[in-house]
């Protein structure tokens, strides 16, 4: 369940946060208010009257305007022509009439202090001013509740530090603002009131003034640690994994990954914290080998690869589980053994020398390796990996990437969208492969498998490391609060 | 209420059943084909009657308006499809490593340039250089197939796009070469071939009652082990398939996703290369300089859709639209335009294109009958 | 150059290319609503058809003019409605757009000659008197004029308009223009629809300027060189328009040059060149992409 009997309460003109981790149910209740979702049960209420909100142009003509996370813009078109795009003004003649919009725009830009340049396309601005853009769209059409998910997770210090100025004066004129965010800094910088989200069900509500920002940690991550592995103190050998001032380019160009460094030794889990978005992926691409770095070495075992493949990492002995299990790490119309050898076919002994697959040994090392693994499925080796319940299907990847690291594993969001069961058995898995003496890496955005199974904890923040602790000294809020913070310095690890 | 429930059962699960079984869907798309024609034909006043029993007949040899078995109409029923089969393998290799290859047209043009050029270039030894030439000229469309494979690889350039124009490429660069290279061209032919270039078999003439039939057969019988063997048995196969299915996943893995795709259009190339020089060396004497675009890359496309991906349905479904192709001159002798051959090609390409949404459809209603049914318990 | 050359040249360049026009910018205006139509050859086939079918039927009782204007518009109202089954397939059913626009093609190929054998009783329409030839002002055809006016008022509507400012937005960035509150399979479907019947009249212009009757493969790539022009003119109006006159001089020149006996570049290379400039555009294009995301 997404959002659990949420009941909510914003006041008009206020500046409200909604705080809580990933996957809390921030943006399920934000797209139910601007009509992208319906509500399975429950009403909502504006200005004390019942309303229903099927789709966005209801939530407009309520008078609710969304910026998105992920901004919903045309690209090749200008600020203007995105702004106007659904209510464009037309002239006698019947067309768009462009001077009107540009006039009308460059009011609302100057009464709410929003500077944009009118005829600049939106493919050559930076994202603070394709926020602003985002922002204007709402109030080009009046919007008197302005609901911003997650603005801050694409912008530079500079950008938000402006844009925590747009919302005050927002506010000054007498909007409502509702702001989805993780960011205590910000949150304490220009809210009034604060609604703590956690697990889909609401934590608590209270006035930002009163609260420090450990306070509000606390409220999001609560206290509870729910299950706690076993694990005895660890053998640290040597340094397996070296990350070298390495530097990553995401998808879209921009640089993710900024001289991060980092190093793994043999028999140790080192878990990297943080929140989505702060360059975990693109790391993962980087040491699986998908990807280049535009900067830095990697080296493991002293050896750089840095330019190796993804093969010639396998055939080194680095195994990795993608944070994507169903786009990355497993092909779904394969059955359980063709996964299993899917980074592992090409050579012996699972092919011969003429490229003839050695199905025999496939199945039977498949089959060995899915009963080591608890992996339950209907016709073992045989059947299709969609199939399987996604705990089983990360069993299968995991004892892929198991069998093959010899020297490094690392896992990326292992246990995300798991059962109880399945989260444990990987976690007892993990563990044992640090104690056999590899060297484990683990990314994820889940604190309670970040604390229950590292011994050593590194922060990620806008792609560099930002703190590194001893497991046995970290405390939940201290992580939680690493994890929220904006900027610090680089630290090495 | 027992009696309903059980029927409903039955119902929802032969939907079921059916929209996830591939072969059963073909099934479905190739009657719906002969449905809509037929309707057609009665629309327009003509007797479906007549264009079930030519199929009948070419299939059988047997003609029942004159109660004659010849068994030339079966010669020339494998005779079309042989290019057909090799047609639908070439979409087939490409679909199933993740690639639409519309350019088997391009390809079969310069598999039959080529094979046409070296059948007057090569030793004449009897039997073997018919045989020589067509896979010299199936290796240069393999190539040609590879440069479209590798501008996909490395600059993403839609290879729908960039194997149309190759298409026509092909076909202009077909006429200026083999008027310029083939000896005594001229803008419509060139000379007769060496005998021993022919791929003309004479014990196939003898038992088909002097159909086209040659040894293009035997290379088609051994493509179509081959891609099997290759698909099925092999880490190139294996490579190919996962790139297919999941070409994210695959990068992940290891698999390079440039080598895939000149693999696969390569191996794309050399199927429809083929075809052109079986076509252009088994059914002809003389050497052709080609005056249009014959039509087989394109209803290979079809039989690739309807074939489901295997060896054994490419040779099913090549074999079914080479009946429908060696029965259009008959049935047009009797009144029914040759065209309804190509129409039903057509219905059967729309009807699969329409399929995804159905299954999409259908699979959602299963869904919910299912769902009712639990309520119901 | 002499003067007979241009004077032979340009009527006939501009004859050859208003088919190329009128397709591709009907091709424009769907592949910018997010819908590929790789089908705009058989749609061009089925205008053609259509055309001189009922051009032949009506000349001789209705007068060239009269009977014109009815086959044109009937070609656009028939490919119309075969695109209506593009359409279907790609905005309802989610189809792939390759396979549903190979299908038209198939489609075309058959069904018109299929009609020709059952109204003519042979393998082509029947030849009429006279096309469009009637109409030669300075010896260029309605044709040209026609699209030109296209040309214009595509490009009006693309870019003045609230239709083509939605419908662009649907093409490039469906989210966008859904969270705008803009009906995108709507606006999708009258896309096509439109492709379909500018396909139509294309088809349709070119029988009654080039030829005296549809056969089997008139259309003879007609309509993947629009596909070229579309692609090369980087979805732009005046770039395609400007790649359409490119490709249809081509065409003339090779048209022009007879048997490739008679000159040095051989009369195939004029042919094959919209082709080739367009695979070369386009890795060109790809290339600057990937080397700008720092793929390269």
């Amino acid at each position: 369940m997404a959002n659990d009997h949420v009941s909510w309460r914003i006041k008009k003109g206020e500046v409200h946060a909604l705080l809580g981790e990933n996957g809390a149910g921030k943006s399920t209740i934000t797209s139910i208010l601007f009509g992208l979702l319906q509500a399975d049960s429950g009403e909502i209420l504006v200005d004390g009257k019942s309303v229903l909100i099927h789709n966005p142009n209801d939530a407009n003509a309520l008078g609710i305007g969304m910026v998105h996370q992920h901004f919903k813009l045309v690209p090749s078109y200008t600020v203007t022509e995105n702004i106007i795009l659904g209510l464009e003004p037309k002239t006698a003649w019947g067309h768009i009439n462009y001077q009107r919009a540009r006039s009308k725009i460059q009011e609302i830009s100057h009464q709410f202090g929003l500077a944009v340049d009118p005829d600049a396309r939106i493919a050559n601005i930076n994202v603070g001013m394709q926020q602003r853009v985002e922002i204007l769209k709402t109030l080009y059409r009046d919007a008197r509740i302005i609901v911003l998910d997650e603005p801050t997770a694409v912008l530079t210090p500079q950008e938000i530090d402006d844009l925590m100025q747009i919302i005050l004066r927002l506010k000054a004129q007498g909007r409502t603002i509702i702001f989805i965010s993780h960011k205590l800094k910000e949150i304490k910088t220009c809210a009034d009131q604060v609604t703590v989200l956690r697990r889909g069900k609401i934590v608590g509500s209270a006035d930002v003034s009163d609260c420090t920002e450990a306070q509000l940690a606390e409220m999001m991550v609560g206290h509870a640690v729910e299950f706690v592995t076993q694990k005895d103190a660890p053998t640290i050998g040597n340094v397996v994994l070296r990350l070298e001032n390495i530097s990553v380019k995401s998808m879209r160009g921009s640089i993710a990954v900024k001289d991060l460094s980092l190093s793994v030794h043999a028999g140790e889990v080192l878990g990297i914290a943080g929140v989505d978005g702060n360059g975990q992926s693109e790391l993962a691409l980087a040491l699986s080998g998908v990807v280049k770095p535009v900067k830095g070495k990697i080296y493991l075992d002293e050896v750089d690869v840095t330019s190796f493949g993804v093969r010639k990492r396998v055939e080194m002995g680095l195994g990795l589980t993608p944070e994507d299990r169903e786009t990355q790490a497993v092909i779904s119309n394969f059955n359980l053994a063709e996964n299993y050898v899917l980074k592992t076919f090409y050579r012996n002994p699972y092919s011969s020398v003429l490229g003839f697959l050695n199905k025999k040994k496939i199945s039977d090392d498949a089959q060995v390796q899915l009963e080591n693994f608890d992996v339950r499925s209907a016709n073992g080796w045989r059947s299709s990996i969609s199939e399987l319940s996604g705990g089983n299907r990360q069993k299968v990847v995991v004892a892929r990437e198991m069998t093959i690291a010899s020297k490094l594993l690392v896992v990326c969001q292992p246990t995300r969208g798991l059962d109880v069961g399945s989260i444990e058995y990987i976690h007892r898995q993990i563990i044992a492969q640090r104690n056999a003496g590899k060297a484990v890496l683990l990314i994820s955005f889940e604190l309670d498998e970040i604390l229950n199974l590292c011994d050593r904890i590194a922060t990620i923040s806008h792609g560099s490391i930002v703190g590194i602790i001893d497991a046995k000294d970290a405390t939940r809020q201290q992580v939680g609060q690493m994890m929220t913070a904006s900027h610090k310095e680089t630290v090495v690890g | 209420m027992n009696m309903k429930k059980v029927n409903s059962s039955k119902l929802v699960q032969f939907v079921d059943f059916s929209i996830k079984n591939e072969f059963i869907m073909s099934v479905y798309v190739i009657l719906l084909g002969f449905f809509l024609s037929t309707v057609l034909l009665y629309l327009v006043g003509l007797k479906p009657s007549v264009m079930y029993n030519t199929i009948v007949q070419t299939i059988t040899g047997y003609d029942f308006s004159k109660y004659r078995f010849n068994a030339r109409y079966i010669g020339t029923w494998l005779t079309n499809s042989m290019p057909l089969i090799l047609t639908g393998l070439s979409f087939n290799i490409a679909l199933r490593s993740g690639f639409f290859n519309i350019g088997a047209e391009g390809q079969f043009i310069i598999g039959l340039t080529f094979a046409q050029y070296f059948a007057f270039l090569l030793p004449p030894v009897m039997g073997v250089t018919g045989i020589v030439a067509v896979i010299i000229g199936a290796l240069f469309a393999a190539g040609w197939g590879a440069i479209v494979g590798w501008l996909r690889g490395r600059y993403q350039t839609s290879e729908v796009v960039l194997t149309i124009m190759f298409n026509y490429i092909a076909f202009y660069f077909s006429r200026w070469f083999s008027q310029k290279y083939l000896p005594g061209a001229n803008s419509y032919r060139a000379d007769n071939f060496p005998q021993e270039a022919l791929l003309a078999n004479s014990w196939f003439q003898s038992i088909t009652n002097g159909s086209l039939l040659n040894n293009g057969l035997f290379l088609v019988i051994v493509s179509l082990i081959v891609y099997h063997i290759i698909m099925e048995k092999t880490k190139w196969g294996f490579s190919l398939r996962a790139s297919g299915f999941s070409p994210l996943a695959a990068k992940f893995a290891g698999i390079a996703p440039v080598r895939s795709a000149v693999v696969a259009m390569a191996g794309a190339g050399f199927f429809a290369g083929l075809a052109g020089g079986i076509v252009y060396l088994g059914s002809f004497t003389f050497a052709n300089v080609i005056r249009a675009q014959d039509q087989y890359g394109f209803t290979g496309i079809a039989v690739g859709l309807v074939s489901g991906g295997s060896a054994i349905g490419t040779l099913l479904s090549g074999l079914f639209f080479g009946l429908l192709n060696a029965a259009a001159p008959l049935m047009q002798s009797r009144g029914i335009p040759r065209e309804i051959a190509t129409m039903i090609s057509a219905f059967v390409v729309i009807f699969i294109a329409l399929s995804t949404g159905i299954k999409l459809r259908l699979g959602q209603w299963v869904i919910k009958a299912k769902n009712k049914e639990k309520e119901m318990d | 150059m002499s003067m007979t050359f241009i004077q032979t040249f340009l009527p006939l360049a501009l004859t050859i290319s208003a088919p190329i026009i009128l397709a591709s910018m009907g091709g424009l205006i769907s592949e910018k609503s997010g819908i590929v139509n790789i089908g705009l050859e058989g749609l061009m086939g089925f205008g053609a058809f259509t055309a001189a079918t009922t051009h032949v039927l009506l000349e001789s009782s209705l007068g060239n003019e009269l009977s014109i204007t009815i086959a044109l518009i009937l070609a656009m109202i028939v490919a119309t409605i075969l695109s209506i089954i593009h359409a279907f397939a790609t905005i309802t059913f989610k189809s792939n757009q390759i396979i549903s626009g190979t299908g038209i093609n198939l489609l075309a190929a058959g069904l018109t000659v299929f009609f020709a054998q059952l109204i003519f009783n042979q393998e082509h329409t029947k030849p009429f008197q006279i096309g469009m030839k009637g109409y030669t002002m300075f010896h260029i055809y309605p044709s040209a004029l026609i699209a030109l006016i296209v040309i214009l008022l595509t490009w009006y509507i693309l870019n003045k308009r609230v239709f083509g400012l939605r419908l662009k937005a649907c093409g490039e960035s469906p989210q966008a223009a859904s969270g705008a509150g803009i009906p995108v399979s709507k606006m999708q479907y009258i896309g096509v629809l439109l492709g379909g019947s500018l396909a139509g009249l294309a088809g349709a212009s070119m029988v009654l300027t080039q030829s005296i009757q549809y056969s089997g493969n008139f259309i003879n790539g007609t309509g993947f060189i629009a596909l070229a022009a579309i692609n090369f003119g980087r979805w732009r109006v005046g770039g395609v328009t400007m790649a359409s006159l490119l490709f249809g001089s081509a065409m003339t020149i090779a048209h022009m040059i007879g048997s490739s006996s008679a000159t040095y570049i051989p009369r195939e290379f004029f042919l094959a060149l919209p082709y080739i400039i367009t695979v070369l555009s386009l890795v060109f294009f790809d290339y600057i992409k990937m080397r700008r995301i720092g793929s390269i």
